[in-house]
């Protein structure tokens, strides 16, 4: 009889975690809570995210001569003329512009980034869906990985830049990206964004950049401002 | 047999069963820990080492006192043996260009993790991660380059936690930090991507706590770290006092605006400019430079 009850007790919270497994939506099922207004810290690489970095200042990617070339022919107001002011604003870049981010539920099952700089929104669908035609923030799957962590990839893009300065991607690049919180000291939560970008065209090897934010209480510093290309 | 025989044979059984169904569980925890023991190759796409340029404190949240010792630094002071190391504290980890070695030592009996090692590399001192529950030392103990530091984990992240680091630099260029400067390193594995987010605190020169990150590819082949870390050297005799500028006469503190357009304030490590408001107080700069 103490065997079993000592089974039962060990067993108990395991099973009803099994029973509870079949969660019905992501946000029932989410393990971190990433809603929130977040700003991003400017703590490295200064000169390339607060500033339009200089022609030809593109320090620390890995581009094949293809995307040398395109980068050295940048010409912003080209791309304005052209109606591509948000091209520095796509889903390889948004998570690294100086900006503040609205993270919310847009419905049970896709989590939807609000940016203020470039008034940019991402999609983050946890169950499938359809392709369409390609944008700037392109077509995101979403799964949590483990707790506390969200993993993101974003495919079906429009060729964008990674830096203000025409450093270029495909429309063939995969972004992927986790999402991870952290304890900021004396109170504060802190969201650690990794972001992996795979381009075989305008990258020599994987592009890899981690972004640090910090998270606001409130609304009250979001500043909605149109993309620029300058 | 009698029934208390039984009885204690039937406890045993309990206690047996428990303490396998509990092992069990312990498994089951400890697997939710990753494997951080191995080769782990730099990426180096972000650029933390700022040290381009004698002033480049961009995105270093100085206070005044912090900013007045930043530049009054002089880098003639790397011809003075005592002060040859001082720009690679222990979180120069996430901001050099080196990848990460990192190796276990096992309880042979136990089996746990007593701690992680990350090797040095040129000029880095290497940290032990004390993982067997020690307590840091006192506050007068010996501060080191490296430092002393202690790690958890916390679900399926290691957390460390570093202090007793010797007073040196936040920024190889000069921006200073003390020994009271504390260091808490978070790694997060994702599949053969490590990020090390790093949380420095410094209530002596630093406004808010500064955060870096940074990732690394586990490698298949085997890094070897370099050491041992900073040799000191003889140079010259650089004289009575420390080689040092005039903090407000200091020659190089307009290069980052002459060769980037960065503003003064950002070069010098003004806090407010570590966020996105202060892009509004900067000038256009001319397009396509």
């Amino acid at each position: 009889m103490r065997v079993l009850l000592i089974v039962a007790l060990i067993t108990a919270p395991t099973l009803a975690a099994q029973n509870r497994g079949a969660a019905p939506t992501a946000k029932a099922a989410a393990t971190a809570d990433l809603t929130g207004y977040w700003v991003s810290l400017i703590t490295e690489d200064w000169r390339f995210r607060m500033i339009t970095p200089r022609k030809g200042d593109y320090q620390a990617v890995p581009m094949t001569d293809q995307a040398r070339k395109i980068a050295d022919a940048w010409d912003p107001a080209a791309d304005e003329a052209a109606g591509n002011q948000c091209k520095a604003y796509g889903a390889g870049a948004l998570m690294r512009m100086a900006a503040r981010f609205h993270i919310t539920w847009q419905d049970d099952n896709t989590l939807r980034v609000d940016s203020d700089a470039g008034t940019q929104s991402r999609l983050f669908h946890f169950t499938s869906s359809p392709a369409g035609e390609r944008t700037w923030q392109g077509n995101s799957a979403a799964q949590w990985q483990r707790p506390d962590s969200l993993k993101v990839v974003t495919t079906n893009l429009r060729a964008g830049y990674l830096r203000k300065n025409g450093v270029p991607y495909s429309e063939n690049a995969v972004v992927t990206e986790y999402f991870d919180l952290a304890p900021l000291p004396g109170g504060g939560q802190a969201l650690l964004v990794t972001t992996i970008v795979d381009d075989p065209q305008f990258l020599r090897q994987t592009f890899i950049v981690s972004s640090q934010f910090k998270k606001e209480a409130d609304g009250s510093k979001w500043d909605p401002t149109p993309c620029t290309a300058k | 047999m009698g029934p208390h025989a039984v009885h204690c044979k039937m406890s045993r059984s309990a206690a047996t069963l428990a303490a396998v169904l509990l092992g069990l569980l312990a498994c089951h925890t400890a697997s939710a820990q990753f494997e951080l023991v191995g080769s782990w190759a730099a990426h180096n796409n972000e650029f933390l080492t700022g040290d381009g340029l004698p002033v480049d404190f961009t995105g270093v949240p100085l206070n005044d006192e912090g900013r007045t010792r930043a530049l009054s630094y002089s880098e003639s002071q790397l011809s003075m043996v005592e002060r040859q190391c001082q720009g690679w504290p222990a979180f120069y980890m996430v901001q050099g260009p080196f990848g990460l070695k990192i190796w276990s030592q096992t309880d042979p009996v136990k089996g746990n993790i007593i701690s992680y090692t990350i090797g040095a590399w040129e000029d880095r001192a290497p940290m032990t991660i004390w993982m067997d529950g020690r307590p840091h030392p006192s506050q007068y103990a010996l501060h080191t380059r490296g430092g002393f530091t202690t790690g958890r984990w916390e679900g399926n992240t290691l957390v460390a936690y570093t202090t007793h680091m010797k007073a040196g630099f936040l920024r190889k260029t000069g921006a200073p930090s003390s020994d009271e400067a504390t260091l808490t390193t978070r790694f997060y594995r994702h599949g053969d991507i490590l990020t090390v987010l790093a949380i420095i605190e410094d209530p002596v020169y630093l406004t808010e706590p500064w955060l870096l990150s940074r990732s690394f590819e586990l490698s298949p082949t085997a890094l070897s770290p370099i050491g041992p870390p900073c040799v000191t050297t003889y140079e010259s005799n650089v004289g009575d006092t420390a080689p040092h500028y005039d903090p407000e006469k200091n020659p190089f503190v307009d290069e980052m605006t002459t060769k980037y357009g960065v503003p003064r304030d950002a070069a010098i490590g003004k806090p407010e400019t570590l966020y996105p408001e202060y892009r509004k107080k900067i000038s256009p700069a001319p397009a396509g430079r």
